[in-house]
């Protein structure tokens, strides 16, 4: 089990935002999480990756516990000279990319491997060059961020989370931000890492994409899972009233 | 006095002047660092006594701030300010801009996108790595010009140092002209000033250029 996340709470001042959420990923299965906006998909994603604290429950990478509840107490995190090796674990892919503008797309992808994982430049460099060359992006390498598509963007930001050779890697909604047209050349480079059996997490809006795609389809509404499993049941036979009412909405 | 008399004498002003521009950048882009993040800091009281700071030195006048830095020790604590002219001096000018600076540097910072600060953070960057590496490059470009003025600024600002007779460029010509009874040293000053801004504004467009590989 890579990651297992057990009755997560979340809460921003008084708006309850996840309420008891458990998310168990096995290596080298792909899940889903479809819902509405503002149903705590982007949230969950963020506990995850620890860009935001959990306010109940309990999170594991790889057996490791990372943070747990106490009964009757506030969450408790491990100290954060621990933290650099959990972040070695996974890896999040922004909606909006968040490349670095004054770094090439070599060095975006080249400098955490070699500033925090501390590896060796050349070797970084030509894993760096297999990777673009993967995503398509090989006679990019040099080009600034500005000088891209935003399909080019988040290909690049794929890669920029692989060269850290995540156990897991999620996505929170990695075509919205696109046009159109450019969200093909990103999802199918996702569905390449399916089959190469990368660990994926993916928050998406792109329907037929998550039926195709992944092993388990997570329906988040209103902070809770309302329903789970496997993706042709999910989305061709769903359980619940209100998940039945919100694939209407996507035509399905 | 000769014309050359003149030139060596107010030649040697402009050098002080010159000293007191670049003591006062080199003292005050680092210092205006350390009070933005002292004005940014989570201790309350410690960022609301360096806003008050930062608000009285933006709100005074530099000329009275720097009378303030060399009379102050005298009249406050009764100590004897001989040969204490040029330090106060460098003292006041480095506070009021490094003042100046902290408000843009912190406007800078404020202004990076937190996606920056995400990204990093997933990456596994430390702090200070995130701020030195990712953050700082790009909010230095964003303030450029807004540092480009206060530099011009200062190169004027500089005359202000005659309030404590302090014998630069600016003192020098008006003496010089009330004694020889010359329009020559205002020229000769008006020059220097125009000279020494072109120069500066060369720079900074230099070095605005260097970043321009780029935009956000
Ligand atoms: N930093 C925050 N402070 C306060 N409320 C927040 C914050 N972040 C999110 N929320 C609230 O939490 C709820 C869930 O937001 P979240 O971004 O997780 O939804 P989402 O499912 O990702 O939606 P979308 O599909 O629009 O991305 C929303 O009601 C939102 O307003
Ligand atoms: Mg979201």
């Amino acid at each position: 089990m890579i990651l297992e996340m057990k009755n997560i709470e979340k809460h921003f001042e008084d708006c309850e935002v996840l309420h008891d959420i458990s998310l168990c990923v096995d290596s080298g299965e792909v899940v889903s999480i479809i819902g509405r906006s503002g149903s705590g998909k982007s949230t969950l994603l963020r506990c995850a990756t620890f860009l935001e604290k959990i306010d109940g429950g309990s999170i594991c990478y790889k057996g490791e516990t990372v943070a747990h509840t106490p009964e009757g107490e506030r969450p408790v995190y491990i100290p954060k000279k621990d933290m650099g090796k959990v972040k070695n674990y996974f890896g999040l892919v922004f909606q909006n990319f968040n490349l670095f503008p004054h770094y090439s797309v070599l060095k975006n992808v080249c400098d955490a491997p070699v500033r925090v994982q501390k590896r060796d430049i050349g070797e970084v460099r030509e894993e760096a060059m297999r990777l673009l060359d993967k995503m398509g992006l090989a006679d990019k390498a040099d080009a600034y961020p500005f000088q891209l598509s935003g399909g080019q963007k988040q290909r690049v930001a794929i890669a920029r989370a692989l060269a850290l050779n995540p156990d897991i890697l999620f996505f929170d909604e990695p075509t919205s931000a696109l046009d159109p047209e450019l969200t093909g050349e990103v999802l199918k480079i996702i569905r390449q890492l399916a089959k190469e059996k990368m660990t994926m997490v993916i928050v998406t809006h792109e329907m037929n994409f998550a039926r195709a795609v992944s092993n388990r389809v997570i329906f988040m509404d209103g902070g809770y899972i309302v329903e789970e499993g496997d993706p042709e049941e999910v989305f061709g036979n769903p359980k619940q009233e209100r998940t039945r009412q919100f694939l209407a909405g996507y035509g399905e | 006095m000769s014309l050359t008399t003149m030139l060596t004498t107010m030649g040697a002003g402009m050098l002080r002047t010159i000293g007191i521009f670049v003591l006062t950048l080199a003292g005050s882009l680092p210092l205006g660092m350390v009070i933005m993040f002292g004005r940014k800091s989570k201790h309350k009281i410690l960022s609301t006594v360096v806003k008050a700071f930062i608000s009285i030195i933006r709100g005074t006048p530099l000329m009275l701030q720097l009378l303030v830095w060399y009379f102050g020790p005298y009249y406050l604590f009764g100590w004897s300010i001989k040969g204490y002219r040029f330090p106060a001096i460098i003292i006041g000018f480095v506070v009021n801009y490094a003042c100046y600076f902290a408000e843009i540097y912190r406007g800078g910072i404020e202004s990076m996108d937190r996606g920056q600060y995400e990204a990093a953070e997933i990456l596994g960057y430390s702090r200070s790595q995130t701020f030195f590496l990712i953050i700082l490059p790009q909010v230095i470009k964003t303030i450029l010009p807004s540092i480009t003025n206060e530099v011009i600024t200062l190169v004027k600002d500089t005359s202000l140092a005659f309030t404590l007779a302090y014998q630069e460029v600016f003192s020098l010509a008006k003496q010089i002209s009330a004694s020889e009874t010359s329009f020559t040293p205002f020229v000769v000053a008006g020059i220097f000033y125009f000279v020494a801004n072109y120069v500066v504004a060369y720079i900074m467009d230099r070095i605005e250029k260097s970043m321009s590989f780029y935009t956000t």
